[in-house]
């Protein structure tokens, strides 16, 4: 287990957003409530996963860390700064990069390396440490070999990848990854995920990582699921995947493990909840058979 | 209708630097009536391949015969293929253009050389079966969430009135939602409109669960063509040309391993609990039991 | 067809032409364009001739393939030229119907063949051994003159990087939507002038509401990754001056003084034209 006493890097209370549609005439003729007060509470060095459909109100709440929108409602504080503030947001979004979901609309350069080196040049590095700093960050995501090429020559998964170094090459605390693998091939997903995961681990780098894929959350220290612009659900992977009957409610997909696990239960077989790898079932049945 | 492949090769950017050849040698068979998935790792030429099912890649080499006739000679009707052949394309909501459902829904049929009257009457059929009723008519296509306006340009397809469907990749990028609402739609046509189905795909999953036929691209060549049964016994293969067989498969291959007399060709889900529940020796064997007395079970091992 | 045009695409290599500073090679190409047309005599043209040949040489790219680069615009060349050749008034040598052809029409037309052709290939030297990042890097570095009179040059360079970036990728999107529509019935191809420009509204509509949507994104990317334009921002690959660049500047000044001698004391008759 990790030390409890770890320091918080989001800290979001009753956070909500309102889209407002404008008639011909400016005035406010609609609005949208994307979030309807969420409570977010994020520590440094942790692996969070933001599970829900498109319009559960994810991905605004992924751009409210960047301080690409400021909440309509609710406080928000990054890395100790608040996100109205207009004077930290450049503080806010260097403490929190981001990570888009489509791979080719977030890459500047025509070459992978200056791409990386974006970021820290609008922060004001210094040239030799915008070399260090994009090295490094290339290495971390396993792209180096390929920093003079161009980005229209990789796979979808390699772009993501860049886009993540772009990010890491200005050193935020923390990572929000918003649907990064959602146009991506299974291949591609992986790469990324792994990359992910590697960073969190080995960097020590903050991780919030939106998504659809079930898979992919199996690993992260914290699920929440959001529908509706509320959170739904909130536990470790294992607490949420023991709720089938809820995800599926909101017609989310459990891995296929634990599908089997919860169909096996309904037709009687006594398994416990949140199987999540096939280890586990396995394991699981190797005693029922076993004492048959 | 049936669609006989024979040797097809295609090679890209031919005398260029660039060239690639795309597809080796091709040969099979589509059958009317069938529901089929192709899958294969991204550049393995599956997108390729469906572009020349309905004329929009010529082929390099090689002859393709639609119902006897071979459609790479003079004097073709190709733009009767393509009402004959509907093809769905990768992010197919990037093709809409009109300012209403409706109007774009009647695109494909209007080009057919319908008249109005009968290309609406033909765009509200496929409305419904894509199952967007008459409150969409009028509305901006621009304005409907991505699984929505995914079904919208699969309706502009069917408004032609194709026999058969070829989609690439229909639920990239959708969530679980969207992609069942996708999936759905696309079993009932086959069952109940009878229309011929080819599904491009790179989710091992959803290809088991709805094709009866499999067939795997790997650099343009088909490695496999066959029920899924029989292609994810080949986990080892699938995997070395960047494919997986669906999850369920490798957890009966791994009880196989631990001794269990199951099939490891398995490929969905009920058919799996099935298997487990007969080698548990019935589910209702275990309806007496509590869960407190596995708990601690580890000593039976 | 667009992929068939060389102007203007970069040809990798690693010549010494390929490693000059962009800043040198902009200034190159305008001294020899500006030489082209200050000087129009056959010993200029010579001399020029003798530099591209010198530049392309060192270059090492395929002669072929520069030439290759003239073919998309000779069409239109060849009218500048004819004009020229029909339309210049003075003393007549021939005559056909309305149109006459004067001995001052020829002069102009084959200095104006001799100059669009020398144009094109000392710009296309610029593009082939430049990459497009770095020149818009030689362009903002070389014009940051330019700020004095509120000229926006980071904004224009970045736009310019941008668009050089997003070029490949929306070729490849009309390509896709061209197929998306055929598969529809859609017709690029046949009927006359209004039908054509009518079937373009598939295509155009969908391709521009991908655009607006490429471009929103990316400003929330750029945005997110701390972009606030110029100010305050410092270069990954910042210009130097190296030797051979002044050695560069140096072989400019040598043409250009050249240039200005043949001109006063080289007298070729002009009327062996």
């Amino acid at each position: 287990m990790r030390k409890p006493d770890r320091k918080s890097i989001i800290e979001g209370h009753e956070l909500r957003y309102e889209y407002l549609h404008y008639d011909d005439e400016g005035k406010v003729d609609s609005s949208y409530e994307a979030l309807k007060g969420v409570d977010l509470d994020v520590k440094e060095g942790q692996f969070i996963a933001i599970l829900g459909h498109n319009g559960s109100g994810k991905s605004t709440l992924a751009r409210q860390l960047n301080a690409l929108l400021i909440p309509t409602g609710g406080t928000l504080f990054v890395d100790g700064s608040d996100t109205r503030d207009e004077s930290k947001v450049w503080l806010v979004r260097q403490a929190a990069g981001m990570v888009f979901q489509n791979p080719d609309n977030q890459i500047i350069s025509s070459v992978v390396e200056e791409d990386v080196g974006f970021g820290p040049e609008n922060m004001g590095v210094p040239t030799k440490e915008i070399w260090e700093r994009v090295r490094k960050a290339l290495t971390a995501v396993g792209m180096m070999e390929y920093r003079k090429s161009s980005p229209n020559r990789l796979s979808g998964g390699q772009k993501q990848r860049v886009a993540i170094a772009g990010v890491i090459a200005m050193r935020p605390k923390c990572i929000v990854l918003d649907e990064p693998t959602a146009m991506l091939d299974p291949g591609g997903r992986s790469e990324v995920v792994g990359t992910v995961r590697q960073l969190n681990r080995e960097e020590g780098v903050t991780v919030i990582l939106i998504t659809h894929y079930m898979e992919e959350v199996i690993h992260a220290d914290r699920v929440i699921v959001m529908d509706e612009g509320k959170v739904v659900m909130t536990g470790t992977p294992r607490e949420i995947f023991s709720r089938v009957e809820d995800l599926k409610k909101i017609r989310l997909d459990v891995p296929q493990v634990t599908e089997l696990a919860y169909m096996l239960k309904q037709s009687g077989v006594p398994l416990p909840d949140g199987i999540l790898t096939i280890g586990e079932l396995t394991e699981e049945l190797g005693k029922l058979k076993g004492r048959k | 209708m049936e669609i006989r492949i024979e040797n097809l090769s295609y090679i890209y950017g031919q005398g260029t630097a660039y060239e690639k050849k795309a597809l080796d040698n091709i040969s099979l068979t589509i059958h009317g009536g069938e529901f089929i998935g192709i899958i294969g790792h991204t550049g393995s030429g599956k997108s390729t391949l469906i572009q020349h099912l309905n004329g929009l890649n010529k082929a390099t080499s090689g002859a393709i015969y639609v119902d006897g006739k071979n459609i790479c000679e003079e004097g073709y009707s190709m733009r009767d293929l393509r009402f004959q052949v509907g093809l769905v394309f990768q992010y197919p909501e990037y093709q809409i253009f009109e300012t209403t459902v409706l109007k774009d829904v009647c695109f494909g049929p209007k080009n057919q050389g319908l008249y109005s009257e009968d290309a609406e009457k033909q765009a509200r059929e496929a409305m419904r079966m894509v199952g967007l009723d008459e409150s969409y008519e009028q509305k901006s296509p621009f304005d409907l969430s991505g699984g929505q306006k995914r079904r919208v340009a699969i309706a502009g397809i069917l408004a032609m009135k194709p026999k058969m469907l070829v989609l690439d990749e229909p639920t990239a990028g959708l969530d679980p939602k969207g992609r069942d609402e996708i999936l759905g739609v696309l079993r009932d046509l086959h069952r109940k409109q009878e229309i011929t189905v080819v599904l491009v795909s790179h989710s091992m999953d959803d290809v088991a669960d709805y094709a009866d036929r499999i067939i795997v691209l790997d650099k343009g060549k088909i490695l496999y063509d066959d029920v899924p049964e029989k292609v994810f016994t080949h986990v080892k293969e699938l995997e070395e040309v960047g494919l997986a067989a669906p999850q369920v498969t490798y957890i009966m291959k791994a009880l196989r391993q631990e001794g269990w007399d199951v099939k490891d060709t398995v490929t969905t889900l009920p058919e799996a609990r099935d298997q487990i529940l007969k080698e548990l020796g019935a589910g209702a064997a275990f309806a007496g039991r509590s869960q407190d007395g596995l708990t601690g079970g580890k000593a039976d091992d | 067809m667009l992929k068939d045009i060389t102007l203007g695409q970069y040809y990798p290599g690693n010549s010494i032409i390929h490693r000059l500073d962009p800043r040198v090679k902009l200034m190159g190409t305008m001294v020899f364009i500006v030489s082209l047309f200050a000087f129009g005599s056959v010993s200029a043209y010579l001399l020029a001739t003798l530099a591209i040949a010198v530049v392309v040489t060192t270059s090492k790219i395929p002669l072929k393939y520069i030439l290759k680069g003239l073919k998309p615009v000779f069409v239109l060349m060849l009218i500048t030229v004819l004009f020229n050749l029909f339309l210049t008034p003075g003393r007549t040598v021939w005559k056909f119907w309305k149109l006459s052809i004067t001995a001052e029409g020829i002069r102009f037309a084959i200095h104006m063949a001799v100059r669009l052709t020398y144009l094109i290939i000392g710009s296309s030297i610029l593009t082939f051994t430049t990459t497009p990042n770095s020149l818009t890097d030689g362009l903002e570095t070389g014009l940051g003159f330019l700020n004095v009179f509120h000229v926006p040059v980071h904004e224009i360079a970045m736009m310019m990087s941008i668009a050089l970036r997003f070029i490949p990728i929306l070729m490849d999107e009309t390509d896709k939507i061209m197929r998306a529509q055929e598969a529809r019935g859609a017709d690029f191809h046949s009927g006359g002038l209004i039908r054509r420009v009518k079937a373009m509204v598939p295509l155009l509509v969908p391709l521009f509401v991908s655009a607006f949507r490429r471009a929103n994104d990316l400003a929330l990317a750029m945005e997110s990754r701390g972009y606030h334009g110029g100010a305050g921002r410092t270069k990954m690959k910042p210009l130097v001056y190296r030797r051979r660049d002044v050695a560069a500047y140096i072989a400019m000044a040598v043409y250009l003084i050249l240039m200005i001698l043949l001109k006063f004391f080289v007298k070729i008759p002009v009327n062996i034209l």
